[in-house]
C-alpha cells in the first residue's frame, strides 16, 4: 500500500483524448490528449499508485483521478548558475563609475 | 447531464451568465457597437468605492521609487540633454506582490457581496495568487486553473510557483496540458461548484486596476508637483493597460500611455512543443497583439480590457533585453523584481533617451520574484529546452531558438509597433466576427473610439475591406 486515508496526493486525469479535442489548434497539440493534476486529501482507505482514486481538494472539492504522486514535492528552485549572466553587475558598475562620478 | 465537451461549451452563455452575474445583452446594439462607459458604469464601481474596497485588504499605496542609477545608466546612451527619469511604482508591495491584487481585490468583493461561496480564475500568472489572496482574506474558497505543462509533463517554472503561491493562500489549483480547451475546464468547475468567475475582464477588474493610474498621478503630483509625461505598461490581455490608463484620465493626467511587450513573434501559444520554448508566460505578443486586435476573445462576452481604445504607442522588446534589465535592477537599484514585469522597465530604459532630461517616464508595475520565477531558473529552464543563450546583438534573437542578452546596455532597444496596423486589424475582425454587412453609423462612432481613431480612419478601412455603411 502506497497511501492511506488522508493522504496528501496529487491525481492525474486525462480530459480530452487526442481526437476529441478542439478543431482549432496546431497539429501538434491535435495529436496528445488534454490533461490534468489535482491535489487533495485521498478518501479511499488505502491506495497504491496508478489507482483510481477519490480526494477532496484543500477547499473541500471531491474528484477522481489516477494517483500518480504523495506528498507532491515542490521541484522549481533557483536554477543552475547562468554564467552569462555573472558579468552584467560588474560591467554596469564599470560604465557608472567611467567619467570619476 | 451531458458533460461532453460541445455540450459544456454550447452552455457557455448561461454558465457565464449564472457566474459573473452581468447580463451582457443590455449593453449591446445589435451590430458591433456595445455601450462600453454604460457597461465600465453600471456593472463597476466609482474609483472612490474601489479605494475603499482595496483599503479593506491592504491593496494599492504602493511606493513610487526613482530609479537614479538605471537613469544615471540610461543618459551615457543618450544624445546630450536626453535621458528622462525613469521612475517604477512598486507593485510587487501589494498582498500577493502584483498588481493583480487590485483587479483581485475588487473580484473578491464583489463575489462576497452577491453571496457566492467561492471564486474560480483561468489563470497562469500572478493574477491567479491574487485572487487566493483576496478570497484568503474574505473566507471565500479559491479553485485557480492554470495552463501549465506540456505534453511530456514539464512545466514552466514560473507557473509552477505561481501554483505554489495559490496554494500558500488555501487554493486549490487545477493544472493542465496546453491548449485553449483550458475554457472547457473552466465552464465545468464553474457549473458544479456555481462560484463566482473572478474574471480577469470583468468591468469590477478592470476598474480595480484604474486606482494604479490615478494614484500615479496623485504620487507625482505632490512629490513632483506634476504629471509623468509617459507612463509604460507591460501588456498582455490588455487589462493592465486599460485600467491604468482609465486612472490617469480620471485624474485629469494627459500622460502618454505605451505598452511594452516581449517580442514571441513566430511562436504558436497553443502549440505543445513550442510552449515550453519560450521564456515568458505572459507580458509577450503572443498574448498583446491578439488581445488588442480581439478583446472579446476573453472569458467574458464582452472584455472590458481594450488596450487600443487608450494606447498611444506600443512597442516590443526582446527576452534578453528583459532579462539583462532585470540583473540591472539588482545590481543598481538593489532590489529584485520580476523578469516578466520588468519589460516596460526595458522599453522605458529605451524610451527615456528619447526623452528630455526633465520629463517622467514611469514603468507602472513590478511583481515579486521567487524560486522559478527568476532570471536564473527561467534561463536553466530555457537552456534545457534547447534554446542557445548569447551575447550580442539583442535585435537578431530568434523566439523559441536563442536569447540574445545585450552586449552593453545600449544595445536594449524598444521597437515600436504600427498601432493603425493593429487597428485595421481590430475593425476586421469586428467585421468577421459579428459577420455585418451594413455598419452602422453607431457603430462607425464605436470603432472610432475603441480604436483612438476617429471616424475618417474608421471609413477608410471599411473602404479597404468592401464594407458598406
Amino acid at each position: 500500500m502506497d497511501a492511506k486515508k488522508g493522504d496528501w496526493v496529487r491525481i492525474h486525469n486525462i480530459v480530452l483524448k487526442a481526437g476529441e479535442r478542439s478543431s482549432n489548434l496546431p497539429e501538434d497539440t491535435q495529436k496528445v490528449p488534454l490533461e490534468m493534476w489535482v491535489k487533495g486529501f485521498l478518501l479511499n482507505d488505502e491506495a497504491n499508485i496508478g489507482d483510481e482514486v477519490e480526494i477532496e481538494t484543500y477547499i473541500g472539492r471531491r474528484t477522481k483521478g489516477k494517483l500518480i504522486e504523495i506528498n507532491p514535492r515542490w521541484e522549481h528552485d533557483f536554477g543552475e548558475v547562468v554564467p552569462e549572466l555573472l558579468h552584467i553587475g560588474r560591467q554596469l558598475r564599470a560604465i557608472l563609475e567611467e567619467d570619476g562620478e | 447531464m451531458d458533460m461532453s465537451y460541445e455540450a459544456v461549451m454550447a452552455r457557455k452563455g448561461e454558465i457565464m451568465k449564472r457566474a459573473i452575474g452581468i447580463d451582457y445583452d443590455e449593453f449591446e446594439s445589435g451590430s458591433i457597437a456595445f455601450d462600453y462607459e454604460r457597461m465600465m458604469r453600471e456593472t463597476g464601481y466609482t474609483l472612490q468605492e474601489i479605494q475603499k474596497i482595496q483599503s479593506e485588504t491592504n491593496v494599492g499605496n504602493t511606493p513610487l521609487l526613482e530609479l537614479k542609477n538605471l537613469t544615471k545608466l540610461a543618459r551615457k546612451y543618450a544624445p546630450k540633454g536626453k535621458g528622462a527619469r525613469i521612475f517604477i511604482k512598486d507593485e510587487a508591495a501589494n498582498p500577493s506582490g502584483s498588481f493583480k491584487a487590485r483587479r483581485a481585490a475588487t473580484a473578491c468583493y464583489h463575489a462576497e457581496k452577491l453571496g457566492y461561496k467561492g471564486v474560480i480564475a483561468a489563470t497562469s500568472g500572478n493574477y491567479g495568487s491574487a485572487v487566493a489572496s483576496q478570497a484568503a482574506m474574505r473566507g471565500l474558497r479559491c479553485i485557480v486553473v492554470q495552463e501549465c505543462y506540456d505534453s511530456r509533463g514539464v512545466g514552466q517554472p514560473e507557473i509552477i510557483e505561481k501554483a505554489r503561491k495559490c496554494e500558500a493562500f488555501g487554493a486549490e489549483v487545477v493544472q493542465l496540458t496546453v491548449g485553449p480547451e483550458l475554457f472547457y475546464t473552466f465552464l465545468v468547475l464553474l457549473e458544479e461548484t456555481g462560484y463566482f468567475n473572478a474574471s480577469l475582464y470583468s468591468p469590477f477588474g478592470i476598474a480595480g486596476v484604474e486606482t494604479l493610474g490615478y494614484e500615479i498621478a496623485m504620487q507625482f503630483r505632490e512629490r513632483e508637483g506634476r504629471d509623468p509625461d509617459a507612463v509604460v505598461v507591460t501588456n498582455a490581455g490588455g487589462g493592465n493597460l486599460t485600467g491604468t490608463a482609465r486612472g490617469l484620465l480620471k485624474a485629469g493626467a494627459q500622460s502618454k500611455v505605451i505598452g511594452a511587450s516581449v517580442d514571441l513573434s513566430g511562436l504558436h501559444m497553443a502549440s505543445d512543443i513550442q510552449f515550453n520554448k519560450k521564456s515568458f508566460t505572459t507580458g509577450h505578443t503572443g498574448f498583446g497583439v491578439p488581445f488588442a486586435t480581439w478583446p472579446d476573445r476573453s472569458d467574458v462576452p464582452r472584455s472590458a480590457a481594450r488596450p487600443l481604445r487608450y494606447l498611444d504607442r506600443y512597442v516590443t522588446v526582446n527576452q534578453g533585453s528583459v532579462f539583462y534589465m532585470t540583473e540591472a535592477l539588482a545590481q543598481l537599484e538593489g532590489i529584485e523584481r520580476g523578469p516578466a514585469g520588468n519589460t516596460s522597465l526595458a522599453a522605458a530604459f529605451y524610451l527615456a533617451q528619447e526623452m528630455d532630461e526633465d520629463q517622467i517616464i514611469v514603468v507602472q508595475e513590478t511583481e515579486y520574484t521567487g524560486a522559478g520565477k527568476h532570471i536564473q531558473p527561467q534561463l536553466t529552464f530555457a537552456r534545457k529546452n534547447g534554446i542557445e543563450i548569447l551575447i550580442g546583438d539583442p535585435s537578431e534573437e530568434v523566439p523559441g531558438k536563442n536569447i540574445i542578452l545585450p552586449k552593453d546596455p545600449g544595445y536594449i532597444k524598444a521597437k515600436d509597433l504600427d498601432v493603425d496596423k493593429l487597428r485595421k486589424s481590430y475593425i476586421r475582425n469586428c467585421i468577421n466576427n459579428y459577420k455585418v454587412e451594413k455598419v452602422t453609423e453607431e457603430d462607425i462612432k464605436f470603432l472610432a473610439e475603441d480604436t483612438k481613431s476617429n471616424e475618417e480612419f474608421v471609413k477608410e478601412v471599411l473602404d479597404e475591406l468592401g464594407v458598406k455603411y
